[in-house]
């Protein structure tokens, strides 16, 4: 199936001479939630904001729905909506009204009915008539949601769209997005809380000082990192790893005072049993036990600080 | 051409004259009146005719331009300025639309504002002082292209802008002194020659004269070289506007 969103060889390089982008390629499916992390500054938002024509690309190609985002500006603008970081409102405005603009600027006949069901959805109906000023900030924060989906949009970039935002609303924020993915909507969205990627997304994308380190399907990422460590801190250090101990693969770390067994949670027997019994079998006594679970976080954490 | 996309544009910022009412179209009235009150009536009785035309009258004219000017470009300039000031920028820059659609919007709506405030200005004076106008297409043609003209200066100069002190620097350094300067309340031939000749690098002098011609048939310049230096620096406007959203100048990075 044709990628609904395929950049190709994209770098920014802004006239600071900061680089923000360094040759991405990405390919969004269609219909997927996707969530691309990275620490601040690492080019989420330049990189939705070159997809989205609010940044200038310095080199490479953006493909929207097969339309380039450059040359064929229209049809590629029209698919997409955008919900920014910022909240940004016409405070003077009535939600009804700023909404009602946002489907006209991208094109779109008026047609109450649907402003109205998207209100509806996002639970803003009761303050259509309301100035955005007099919202709350997870109001707004809904209100730009609105505003992003009022012409129908296929594409959908979220950029940190829970910030700031309570855990209830959250949740809320949660569900509005998976029953826009429902309808066949495919969803970016770039997000500080690991946990919000953890619980949303269908793959991740991983940037880190403009370039693009990791793109994985989150369940084989999780996968690969939904493993334990059992770090068993030695009494005396080892020099090496005793032959009859080698099958369990485990490490020697902290100059032989620590060994670490890495073992799947998913898996039926853990192994840990018999590796005690052979450690005691071999003599090697440990002062204590420690186990940890290598959270998306933890994974996301270690592939950003390998790199320089 | 995305119909829809100026139609919103253009609707939401006539709305926000509705909303600004007192500042956008009540000030400007209250101040030309006053104008005619010390000019026209007060001052106005004690000086002689101009070109055949009591003084009140004569100024009516560059009246009228000064608060086109000045409103066009404060409109103009507040209109795409504040968008970018608060953010909200971004739905423009990422919307289907044009340089043209955009551009057409805000100076459209602009324009139009400016072109309502001039004409109730104009009622206004005909409370005031005797009115003819000889040449009523001439008038509305000169009203609505200086409207537009100094609307896309005003888009420029509200792009330009990064801080409200900018905003209001062209507007209060150069347009009214140049209206001022430009003949607005006296006729160039009251000036010493040498005088005359730098007022004719006065782009104002020249909108204010087409359009006191078309009041009175009397003019510093003529007609025709009025019409020329307005469609001359619109065509300015327009080039520089073009250029800004082929490059993105101050609007993208």
């Amino acid at each position: 199936m044709q990628p609904v969103i395929s950049v190709s060889n994209l770098s920014k390089t802004y006239a600071s001479g900061f680089q923000a982008l360094k040759n991405i390629d990405l390919e969004i499916r269609r219909g997927e939630i996707f969530a691309l992390l990275g620490p601040n500054g690492a080019g989420k938002t330049t990189l939705i904001g070159i997809i989205c024509g609010i940044v200038n690309p310095t080199e490479g190609t953006v493909l929207a729905d097969g339309y380039d985002i450059i040359a064929d500006y229209r049809h590629a603008r029209s698919q997409i909506g955008l919900v920014p970081q910022e909240l940004t409102t016409d405070a003077f405005e009535t939600v009804w009204a700023t909404v009602s603009f946002s489907r006209g600027l991208f094109g779109k006949r008026r047609d109450p009915a649907h402003v109205e069901r998207v209100l509806r959805d996002l639970s803003l109906w009761d303050k259509k008539d309301s100035k955005i000023m007099t919202l709350s900030g997870g109001m707004k924060r809904r209100v730009m949601i609105a505003k992003a989906l009022s012409h129908e949009p296929r594409i959908l970039f979220l950029d940190e769209p829970t910030a700031g935002v309570d855990v209830e609303l959250r949740r809320d924020m949660w569900n509005v997005v998976r029953s826009l993915r429902d309808t066949g909507v495919t969803i970016i969205l770039t997000t500080h809380y690991i946990e919000e990627a953890e619980e949303m997304a269908d793959r991740i994308g991983v940037i880190h000082q403009g370039e693009l380190i990791l793109v994985e399907d989150k369940v084989e990422l999780m996968r690969k990192l939904g493993k334990k460590r059992l770090t068993l801190q030695l009494q005396y250090p080892l020099a090496a790893i005793p032959e009859n101990l080698r099958s369990y693969g485990m490490e020697l770390a902290e100059d032989g005072q620590e060994l670490v067994y890495t073992y799947d949670t998913q898996g039926e027997r853990t192994g840990i049993t018999t590796l005690l019994q052979d450690l005691s079998a071999a003599g090697i006594r440990f002062k204590d036990i420690q186990t940890n679970q290598s959270s998306l976080e933890e994974i996301f954490v270690s592939l950003v600080r390998e790199r320089p | 051409m995305n119909f829809h996309a100026i139609r919103a544009i253009y609707l939401f910022e006539m709305a926000r004259t509705w909303r600004t009412l007192l500042q956008s179209i009540v000030s400007p009235v209250i101040s030309t009146s006053l104008y005619f009150v010390v000019f026209g009536a007060a001052i106005g009785s004690r000086i002689p005719e101009i070109d055949g035309v009591s003084y009140g009258a004569f100024i009516v004219p560059g009246l009228i331009m000064l608060s086109l000017l000045t409103q066009s470009i404060s409109n103009a300039s507040f209109g795409i300025y504040f968008p970018k000031f608060v953010g909200t920028i971004y739905e423009i820059l990422s919307a289907p639309v044009s340089f043209l659609e955009i551009t057409i919007a805000y100076v459209g709506a602009a324009a139009t504002k400016s072109v309502i405030l001039g004409t109730i200005i104009l009622a206004t004076a005909a409370l005031f002082v005797d009115l003819t106008i000889l040449h009523p297409f001439w008038m509305i043609l000169f009203l609505v292209l200086t409207a537009v003209t100094f609307s896309l200066f005003g888009f420029i100069i509200g792009i330009w802008a990064d801080g409200f002190e900018k905003l209001q620097l062209v507007p209060l350094l150069i347009v009214t002194p140049l209206t001022f300067l430009g003949g607005s309340f006296y006729s160039i031939s009251m000036l010493p020659p040498f005088w005359q000749n730098v007022t004719l690098f006065n782009p104002v002098l020249y909108l204010v004269s087409g359009f006191r011609w078309s009041f009175y048939g009397a003019a510093d310049v003529s007609v025709g070289v009025s019409l020329g230096m307005t469609l001359a620096f619109l065509a300015l406007c327009l080039g520089v506007v073009a250029w800004i959203f082929h490059t993105g100048y101050r609007l993208k990075t």
